[in-house]
Parts: structure tokens; C-alpha cells; sequence
């Protein structure tokens, strides 16, 4: 078993921001254990993002090339980098925690009689690697046993990519035997579900709402807050879930990205699909009953209460002091 | 049509977690249980499914005696019978040692669809589905919001990142892991209730299904998480707290 390898991601036909992330991870390892870091690019075309992930401090890169890998299907993915790794015997194999790699990853990771430690936020000496348990409440920290490989996945956000040095890597293709009966998905192309007719990534002041709301008929307390501030409203999962707002007010990792000025988050408790897509914001507030709610890592304010008596206080609070001037 | 849905029992979400005296897990008395979010969107496809297209559900959940209430709660809902993986060492499985026990459960029943959550509210692997399909050999899609019946399987739409979907088609049999949304869930009947008392519930154990293994990974301790920003909490009444919000807007954010 040996070396760290890192499997890389295209968006929009570039490396993904979180792929760099998990290079960075596994540079981390490499450092700790003194392997080394091996990039692996997979498609039909993989020319330019090898070439792109050659610049960045890999010792080598491999492109897993093959007709049936154009488009993506856990089927291929699974197969090309099974016989990868059967002939490599990675000692590491680091993933990005996208959804793509959600679908494949612990299919393959099973095939080879492994289990992924998905979802890794840190990683310390040993190696041991944190993930996060009960929605972001506490954290846990899980270790690989044998020695067979052991295959990690890297949460977004999680791990800093700066500071990366760049060496030119050496450029290896690695062509997988693949048949079209292997693969028993049909994929569709992607699509949106409707033209968005709000634009919550420009606003520059969000009161967002949570499950702490409790039903649709209290939606007009927050409303009113949002009305008063000159805020959109936004929302989590949950109240877009049970139709109490419409889904382009979603924010986080399958909804909005948002950065305001201020983000309000009312009744949210933090989980990390929702923090994701609103972290980048200038100043976050919560208002939140529970003292120990993970959204309170991230808010630069915090008010522990109920919101069915804070929010009605803040509304009046905004408009008194606007009256003012 | 048969169709598989793995329910998981999870603590209840706003339920008080304390960590253990072992630090390896959170401490389990007193706390009221609840079925999983995803997986009770799982249920109701399913449910969906078998009232348009006829057929059977069968609800399979691998924990200790607890999930028995959970088990009813999926029998109350309408699902048809149930197969409870009697254990009590689910905290030293991991992801692949849990889904090598519900393997061994499915097996025997050849179900058309496997359903699953696309991931658990305590340990959140986000696995098991996927694990799943490749124990049991079976093309699998996950984060889906609904499945339809077509020509040669199914057609089921799959949430991507931001706001984007994709539609796949799989043969069936097949394995799906759901993602919270589809649909609207229902709530158990005061006759579902009833009813589910005279459903069967068959019981298996680990030792029956044969399934015993050294985990790959494991779970060394938990751990309250760290802050990664000082939150200025501000106190008081709820009017004060808010006084002292629209201050900070005002003077140091400077947006009001
Ligand atoms: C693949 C995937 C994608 C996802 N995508 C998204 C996404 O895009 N966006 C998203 O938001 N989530 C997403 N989720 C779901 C996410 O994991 C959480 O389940 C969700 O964000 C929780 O929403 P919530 O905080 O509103 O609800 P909860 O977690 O139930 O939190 C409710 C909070 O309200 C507080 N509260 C309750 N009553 C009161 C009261 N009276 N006063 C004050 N506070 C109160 C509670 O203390 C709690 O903290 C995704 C999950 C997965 C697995
Ligand atoms: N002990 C269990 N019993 C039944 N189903 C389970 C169990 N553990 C996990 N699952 C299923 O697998 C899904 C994903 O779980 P996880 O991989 O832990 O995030 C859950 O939503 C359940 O549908």
C-alpha cells in the first residue's frame, strides 16, 4: 500500500475549488506519513484538467480515460477506479464530499472491502479524522483499521487550499476496460427546476428562517421583521421541504449561496448543507433558543431566546430606531 | 412490485444530547426517539408507489428492541410488514458492517426497490444506500425526490448541487437513496394505528443472518465541536437582546 491519491472533480470543465481542498488534505497526510500525493482526473477527455492539476504540487497525475467516462455514472466511476486501485494499492485514496462522490464513493470503497470516513472536516496525528455527528451538535473521530486502503472524503470548506506550491507533476494515462452493458444508469442532462424570480445571492440583507418557526401560519412574524429591515426572505431546508416557502428561498449546498451584509438566522439550527451556502456572509446573527445550536459557531451575534418573543421585540426595535432617523 | 425501505430509529432532533461516560457515544436513557427525516420520506415513496402501481412494502430497521416503536410507527403509515435486525452493537458497526446486516435481511425477501434515506440525523455517513446496492449487486441513484415507473424500469429525478436536477433511468431491480422533499408525508390514521398491531414483524439476529466482522473504521470518541468564531452573545429580556442587536446594526455593522 502506498501513496496519497486524490481524486479530482470538474466543474465547468475546471478543477473544482473543493478538489483542491482534498489536495490539500492529502498533503496534510503525506506530510504526516512522508507518502506521496498522487492526483487522478477521470473522463473521456481529461487532457486539460490534467494538465491543470499538474501545476499544483502532485507528484503525478492520472488520467483515467475512456469513452464510457464522458459522462458521469457511478457504474464507470466505480469500475475504472476499481482496477485502478487493484493495481495501485493506494495506502490513501482522498475524495471532495460532493454529491457525485456521495453516489460511487462508498460503493467502491465497499467493493474493496473498505468503508469511507466521509465528510472529514480535520485531520490529526495517528491519522485520526473528525467528522461531524447529530447535525453539527458534536463531532466524532474515527480511525482505519488493517491495512488495507483507506479512503476519506473532505467536507467542503473544511481544509485550506492556499497554500499550495507549485512543481509540475508527470502526466500518466491509465485506460480502464469498460463495456456499455457495465453501465446500468441512464443519466439526463442536468436541469433547472424553474426560472428563479428571486435573486437572494444580490441581496444585502437576509432574515432567513428555520423549522423553528414550527408551521406555515407563523410565517408572517419573520416576515414582518424581513418587511421592516428591507430584507428578502430566505429559508432552510425544511419550510421549503413542506411547501411553506417556495424552493428558490432555499439556502445552502442544493439551494442558494448568499452573502449579505447581515444574514438573520431565525430557528435554524446550522446544520453544515445549510451553513455552506451562507458562511461568506459579512455578519451573521442567530436567533436561536437552544445555547449549544451549532449555528451559534458561525454567527458573529447571538441571541439565545425564543423567537416568537425576540423576533416581535427586533421588529419593533428596527422600526422605533427608524423612526428616529 | 415488492419494495425495501430501510428506516433507521434516531434520537428525537430537538432532543438534549450528552456524551457518555465511555466518550465514544451520547448517553441514550431518557432520550425520546424518532423515526429518521429521510427515511420517512422514503416510506411515503414507497407508500406512493405501491398505491398507483399495487404491490407490498416491507420496513426494514436493524437496532435494539427501542426501534419496535418506530417499526409501528412505519406499520401505522400503511407499510405492510416488517423485518426488525435485532442488535445491540450497532455503535461498533460501521457504515459497511450496518449495510452487510441489512444485506443479509433483504436478500432473502428479492424485493423490485430497495429504498433508503440518503443519510441519518445521528451519524449522518450519508452510506448505507450505496453500500447497499453494491452488497446486493444493484444499479443504484442517490438524492432522488421521485421515482416513476417506465418502459424498461424507472425513471427518478436526482437532486444536484445548487438548485440543479437530473433525470436517470434505471432497470429495475434497483436501489434508491431519498432525499427529504418529494412529497407531502402523511400522518398515521387512529385505524393505521390499529391496524398496525396485527402486522408482522419478523425478527432476525445478527448471528442468524450470519453477518459478524471486524469493521474497517471506528468511531474512538466524540467530542462537543469547537468554535470557529467568538459569538457575542447578547443577553437580557428579549427587548433588551433586541435593543442591543439594533445598536451593533446601526453603529458597527452600520445597515440600518
Ligand atoms: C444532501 C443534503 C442537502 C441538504 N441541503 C440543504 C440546503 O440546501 N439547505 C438547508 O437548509 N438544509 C439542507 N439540508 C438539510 C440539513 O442537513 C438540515 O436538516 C437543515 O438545514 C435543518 O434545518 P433547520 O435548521 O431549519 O431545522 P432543525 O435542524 O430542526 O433546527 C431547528 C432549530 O430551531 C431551534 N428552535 C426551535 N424552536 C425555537 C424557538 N421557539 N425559538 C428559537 N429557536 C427555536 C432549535 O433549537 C433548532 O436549533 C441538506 C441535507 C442533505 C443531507
Ligand atoms: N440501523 C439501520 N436500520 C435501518 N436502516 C438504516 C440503518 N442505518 C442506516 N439505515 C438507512 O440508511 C440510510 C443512510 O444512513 P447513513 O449511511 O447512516 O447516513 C438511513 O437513512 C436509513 O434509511
Amino acid at each position: 500500500m502506498s501513496g496519497v491519491w486524490v481524486i479530482l472533480e470538474a466543474r465547468d470543465s475546471r478543477i473544482g475549488r473543493i478538489s483542491w481542498e482534498a489536495v490539500a488534505a492529502g498533503q496534510q497526510l503525506s506530510a504526516m506519513l512522508g507518502q506521496p500525493v498522487y492526483g487522478v482526473v477521470l473522463g473521456a477527455n481529461t487532457e486539460s484538467l490534467a494538465a491543470e492539476a499538474a501545476t499544483r504540487s502532485l507528484g503525478r497525475v492520472l488520467r483515467v480515460e475512456h469513452p464510457l467516462l464522458e459522462n458521469y455514472t457511478s457504474d464507470g466511476y466505480t469500475h475504472a477506479l476499481e482496477q485502478l486501485f487493484r493495481v495501485e494499492e493506494p495506502a490513501y485514496v482522498v475524495f471532495p464530499h460532493t454529491y457525485q462522490v456521495r453516489d460511487f464513493a462508498p460503493a467502491l470503497a465497499a467493493r474493496l472491502g473498505q468503508t469511507l470516513i466521509g465528510d472529514v472536516t480535520s485531520i490529526a496525528a495517528g491519522p485520526a479524522f473528525t467528522r461531524q455527528l447529530m447535525q453539527g451538535r458534536l463531532t466524532g473521530t474515527y480511525r482505519h483499521n488493517g491495512s488495507g486502503t483507506c479512503f476519506l472524503s473532505v467536507q467542503s470548506g473544511a481544509i485550506r487550499a492556499d497554500a499550495m506550491e507549485s512543481e509540475a507533476a508527470s502526466i500518466e494515462t491509465f485506460v480502464p476496460t469498460l463495456e456499455a452493458t457495465q453501465i446500468r444508469t441512464r443519466p439526463s442532462a442536468p436541469f433547472r427546476a424553474s426560472a428563479q424570480t428571486v435573486d437572494l445571492g444580490s441581496a444585502s440583507l437576509i432574515v432567513s428562517v428555520g423549522r423553528g418557526i414550527k408551521g406555515a401560519e407563523n410565517l408572517p412574524l419573520v416576515q414582518e421583521l424581513a418587511t421592516v429591515l428591507g430584507a428578502e426572505l430566505a429559508a432552510s431546508r425544511p419550510i421549503c421541504d413542506n411547501g411553506w416557502l417556495p424552493m428558490e428561498r432555499q439556502v445552502g449546498s442544493s439551494g442558494q449561496t448568499v452573502a449579505p451584509k447581515v444574514y438573520i438566522a431565525v430557528g435554524i439550527s446550522g446544520a453544515i448543507q445549510h451553513l455552506v451556502g451562507m458562511k461568506g456572509s459579512q455578519c451573521i446573527v442567530a436567533i436561536n433558543k437552544d445555547p449549544e445550536a451549532p449555528i451559534f459557531e458561525v454567527a458573529d451575534y447571538g441571541i439565545v431566546g425564543d423567537l416568537f418573543d425576540v423576533v416581535p421585540a427586533l421588529a419593533a426595535a428596527v422600526k422605533a430606531s427608524k423612526q428616529q432617523g | 412490485m415488492k419494495i425495501i425501505v430501510a428506516i433507521k430509529q434516531v434520537p428525537e432532533r430537538d432532543a438534549q444530547v450528552r456524551i457518555d461516560s465511555t466518550g465514544k457515544w451520547i448517553e441514550e436513557t431518557d432520550l425520546q426517539w424518532a423515526l429518521n427525516e429521510s427515511d420517512a420520506y422514503a416510506l411515503e415513496e414507497a407508500l406512493q408507489f405501491k398505491e398507483q402501481h399495487g404491490g407490498e412494502v416491507v420496513v426494514v430497521s436493524a437496532g435494539p428492541e427501542r426501534v419496535g416503536s418506530t417499526i409501528r410507527e412505519a406499520l401505522a403509515k400503511g407499510a405492510d410488514r416488517a423485518i426488525h435486525t435485532d442488535c445491540n452493537d450497532l455503535g461498533e458497526r460501521d457504515a459497511l458492517g450496518v449495510a452487510r446486516l441489512l444485506a443479509a435481511a433483504i436478500r432473502t425477501e428479492q424485493p423490485d426497490l430497495v429504498l433508503t434515506g440518503l443519510q441519518s440525523d445521528d451519524l449522518g455517513y450519508g452510506q448505507t444506500g450505496v453500500i447497499l446496492a453494491e452488497l446486493l449487486g444493484l444499479p443504484h441513484a442517490s438524492l432522488i425526490l421521485h421515482v416513476e415507473k417506465s418502459e424498461g424500469g424507472i425513471t427518478v429525478k436526482r437532486e444536484l448541487e445548487e438548485g440543479w436536477f437530473q433525470n436517470i433511468e434505471l432497470p429495475l431491480p434497483a436501489a434508491l437513496t431519498i432525499q427529504s422533499g418529494g412529497n407531502k408525508l402523511r400522518y398515521a390514521t387512529l385505524m393505521g394505528i390499529k391496524r398496525a398491531k396485527t402486522k408482522e414483524v419478523r425478527r432476525l439476529t445478527a448471528a442468524e443472518l450470519g453477518v459478524a466482522d471486524e469493521p474497517a473504521v471506528t468511531l474512538e470518541r466524540i467530542a462537543m465541536p469547537q468554535k470557529q468564531k467568538s459569538t457575542q452573545i447578547l443577553s437580557g429580556t428579549p427587548q433588551e437582546a433586541a435593543a442591543a442587536l439594533v445598536e451593533k446594526l446601526k453603529f458597527e455593522v452600520r445597515v440600518l
